[in-house]
């Protein structure tokens, strides 16, 4: 691919004079794996793509935009679902991949302070010795980095117990448009003035630029041991769910497959789960040894009354890593399957989980569509897979709206669009669906506190009113939201 | 009570307008905590309670701000089911709104989470009389910006609080109190710090100076367990617990001016003369002192923490100074939500 370079770009060229040439990327062949993020349906070439190596540089690229009125767009490693990590086509992509470094790592306070590129599970890897981990673990954690983490709240099957990542960083310092480097929060469980740590968390790069945390490490459970339950109704398996919850265990991970990801899972894995169940779920316990044995007799009980027709206790390590394989492969197996496959994550309350399912499989006879479903039962987290070829004509189109009305079923039963993979590009006009005016306003409202230019991320996470008045004049039927007798919290 | 909400947003609108500052008042049971705001003028929300919305088994409840935080642990407890926060004052009154407000935990802080930890959304009135919700009712949710979090510790600076939803947790089978005797600051620091790493069990551990206590929760047989890998005696009564988290302790009683310090579990010991209390396994320390409140919080930014004072003496600020780049920040998010400066101004820093 040989383009003639026409004018020079200025912004460029100032970039040039703050960076080492190593730190840019501007020719369109080697620009062109940052045209998108994990949602690849969605794309757009950047202006350029900077790789910072220090804060300092970081810095010194925030002035310039700030100073030139350019659009940033912060980027992890760039496994975000939703498309938070899609280029600005007038806009710089600032990478943090390089900022890469584990800083230090405190025993005795069981603390790690990483820089933002550094890789979630590579923080559990080097603390591995110590008997200490990092418990949120994202389905991506071989490859997502912290500062990532951190923009999107990511959660994991780990969360149900050990919480989201809200929960597990105790500091955070970002760099703002006027390249000033702040720190929020501390070593402490608290800090002077507004929790703007909780605040950064989930706030999808619009905030400020993060280029350090200090994380939280916990000890390793002693013994983990992993359930796996097998139903001939999903509905069953779904109330199984909120049963073992109500009497008072809250597992490690707790995950549901419907018939189709079993299959899928079954034949790429070969995990042993059964293959004529219409759901399994699997649940993790942890803790030391007398806690875990009274806690798996408990869970067995309330799963076998529950009506699970076969209950299996992975006898060993090796049998409890291969129930997990098959989990764990569950998106690799759709691949195999499907041509192409849209990943869902929508919340919704434990106790509606059966009625939603079952639901989304007659949104999928609609649609013409498969739908495999993988999902965190334990806190209602769906992960519906919709099924489609993106070389058929509009198969994209009519799993978008199948998409859709997923998450507008999620919010109509008290739910929400999102639980962990970010409002993005992708679901900018749910956010019209699950939020008034007034609170879209708020929301716009904090943003231009901390980026009064709109320069940080613009276009996603949340939509300007004017967008939400065009999107509710198509979305509105007979001049009603969807399920309009549903009160919205 | 949607009549009650529009009536406090019409209040709030009002008092925009004529840019009156307001004195958001629940049960009172915190009013030493920050400045009285005193040209303010009050607005009562106790009236706007009740439990909204309790399923045990999605563990989350949903209540009015207003409502006494008695009535939702009785509710709870009917259901084995507690907050995971352990706020204070329970019996004096408090209300749930005035626990997310001030944001004080108890005990099992550092074990299971502080009050941001639990909360999942809410809806408030801003400063300018809007209604606005954020957040909701699932334990997962990432769509707008986690704006219910940061309610916590606000001391009612950012916007009244009609609703809110909090996760809930299951309660321990059983708890018991196991005391060690250690007269060393630095050899308690370590083993409650150590322990962790032995056993889930932990739910609390303070140091009082001469012995450490620990609680734990869990099975009978996990409690035993842990007894027996970390050693200690069983001794009666989760009193102690109770009175920790509510200042009922007799070291909350002497003279001195009450600091609380927040800082790395594993901080060195803040200072050898002042009379201590440590909590949150070292997390928090109290400390009775009449030294100069500046030297007390230089020690306290010193070792990576603040301090905050909790005395009676107004004359003594309660929360810790911020920085400029900081101040900066919090200054304009606080703008962000009410633009007049009318809720509570002044109650936790002068510029907010």
């Amino acid at each position: 691919m040989s383009r003639s370079k026409p004018v020079k770009d200025p912004l460029i060229t100032q970039l040039k004079s703050i960076l080492p040439a190593s730190c840019i990327v501007d020719d369109p062949v080697s620009m062109k794996p940052y045209e998108c993020d994990g949602l690849s349906a969605y794309r757009q070439m950047p202006r350029v793509v900077v790789l910072p190596e220090s804060v300092e540089q970081v810095q010194a690229v925030m002035k310039t935009c700030q100073q030139t009125g350019t659009p940033v767009v912060p980027r992890g490693a760039g496994t975000s679902l939703s498309g938070g990590a899609m280029p600005h086509k007038n806009g710089v992509v600032l990478s943090l991949a390089r900022l890469k470094r584990i800083l230090q790592i405190n025993e005795d306070n069981r603390t790690a302070r990483v820089q933002a590129g550094v890789r979630n599970l590579q923080i559990s890897e080097a603390v591995q010795d110590l008997g200490l981990y990092y418990a949120p673990d994202p389905s991506s954690q071989i490859a997502c980095t912290i500062g990532g983490n951190v923009a999107e709240n990511a959660g994991g099957v780990h969360c149900l117990k050990y919480g989201l990542t809200v929960h597990n960083i105790l500091q955070v310092k970002m760099v703002n448009l006027d390249g000033e480097l702040i720190s929020i929060g501390s070593t402490a469980l608290d800090s002077p003035g507004y929790d703007l740590l909780a605040l950064l968390m989930g706030s999808e790069g619009m905030l400020g630029i993060v280029v350090e945390a200090l994380v939280r490490l916990l000890p390793r459970p002693q013994v983990a041991r992993v359930l796996m339950a097998a139903f001939d109704d999903i509905q069953m398996a779904g109330n199984a769910v909120a049963s073992v919850i109500a009497a008072g265990v809250i597992p490690g991970g707790f995950e549901m497959m419907d018939k189709a990801a079993i299959q899928a899972s079954e034949d790429f894995s070969k995990a042993g789960y059964p293959t004529d169940a219409a759901a399994i779920l699997l649940c993790e316990l942890d803790g030391t040894e007398e806690d875990v044995i009274a806690q798996v007799e408990r869970v067995e009980k309330l799963l076998a009354g529950s009506g699970a027709v076969d209950i299996r206790l992975a006898s060993d390590e090796s049998q409890r890593i291969r129930f997990w394989s098959g989990r764990k492969n569950a998106f690799p197996a759709m691949g195999r399957i499907s041509p192409d496959y849209y990943c869902m994550d929508g919340t919704i309350p434990r106790k509606e989980l059966g009625d939603v399912l079952t639901r989304i499989s007659g949104l999928s006879a609609k649609h013409g569509l498969r739908v495999a479903n993988v999902f965190h039962a334990g806190d209602g987290n769906l992960h519906p897979l919709i099924l489609y070829d993106a070389n058929q004509p509009d198969e994209f189109e009519r799993a978008e709206k199948f998409g859709a009305e997923i998450l507008d079923l999620c919010v109509a039963v008290g739910g929400t669009i999102t639980g962990e993979h970010g409002v993005g590009v992708e679901k900018i006009d749910r956010m019209c669906v699950q939020f008034d005016d007034s609170s879209l306003s708020q929301f716009l409202a904090i943003r231009k506190a901390f980026d009064p230019d709109g320069l940080l991320n613009p276009d996603k996470a949340v939509p300007t009113l004017a967008r939400c008045a065009e999107f509710n004049a198509m979305h509105v039927h007979h001049g009603q939201l969807p399920h309009p007798e549903l009160e919205r919290f | 009570m949607p009549g009650l909400s529009n009536e406090i947003a019409t209040t709030v609108k009002a008092a925009y307008a004529n840019r009156t500052p307001l004195n958001i008042s629940g049960a009172g049971t915190k009013s030493f905590l920050g400045q009285c705001a005193s040209k303010s003028k009050p607005l009562d929300v106790t009236g706007h309670n009740g439990i909204i919305e309790y399923d045990p088994a999605e563990l989350v409840l949903v209540a009015r701000a207003g409502t006494p935080l008695k009535e939702i642990e009785s509710l709870l407890s009917q259901n084995r089911q507690m907050l995971g926060f352990e706020p204070p004052f329970v019996e004096a009154g408090a209300t749930l709104g005035g626990a997310v407000a001030a944001g004080l935990a108890g005990p099992r802080r550092a074990y299971s989470g502080g009050v941001r930890d639990f909360m999942l959304g809410v809806t408030i009135v801003n400063g300018k009389g809007e209604i606005v919700t954020a957040g909701g009712k699932v334990m997962k949710n990432v769509a707008g910006f986690d704006l219910f979090r940061p309610m916590a510790r606000s001391m009612g600076t950012l916007g009244v609080l009609l609703k809110i939803a909090i996760r809930v947790l299951p309660m321990p089978d059983i708890e018991k109190t196991l005391l060690h005797w250690e007269s060393d600051q630095i050899s308690a620091l370590k083993k409650m710090n150590q322990w962790p790493c032995e056993t889930q069990a932990i739910s609390a551990a303070s140091w009082d100076g001469r012995h450490i206590r620990i609680r734990l929760s869990g099975s009978a047989s996990g409690i035993e367990h842990a007894r027996s890998t970390i050693g200690g005696e069983f001794i009666d009564g989760m009193e102690y617990w109770q009175d920790l988290n509510n200042f009922r302790l007799e070291f909350f009683s002497q003279a001195e001016r009450l600091w609380r310090i927040s800082l790395a579990p594993m901080s060195e010991p803040i200072d050898a003369n002042s009379r201590q209390l440590i909590d949150w396994g070292g997390a928090q320390r109290w400390l009775k002192s009449d030294a100069p409140p500046a030297s007390i919080r230089s020690r306290a930014s010193q070792l990576g923490g603040h301090a905050e004072c909790f005395s009676e003496d107004k004359t003594v600020a309660t929360y810790h100074p911020m920085e400029g780049g900081l101040l900066a920040i919090n200054k304009r998010f606080k703008t962000a939500l009410d633009p007049a400066g009318i809720l509570n101004p002044g109650r936790m820093y002068p510029e907010l």
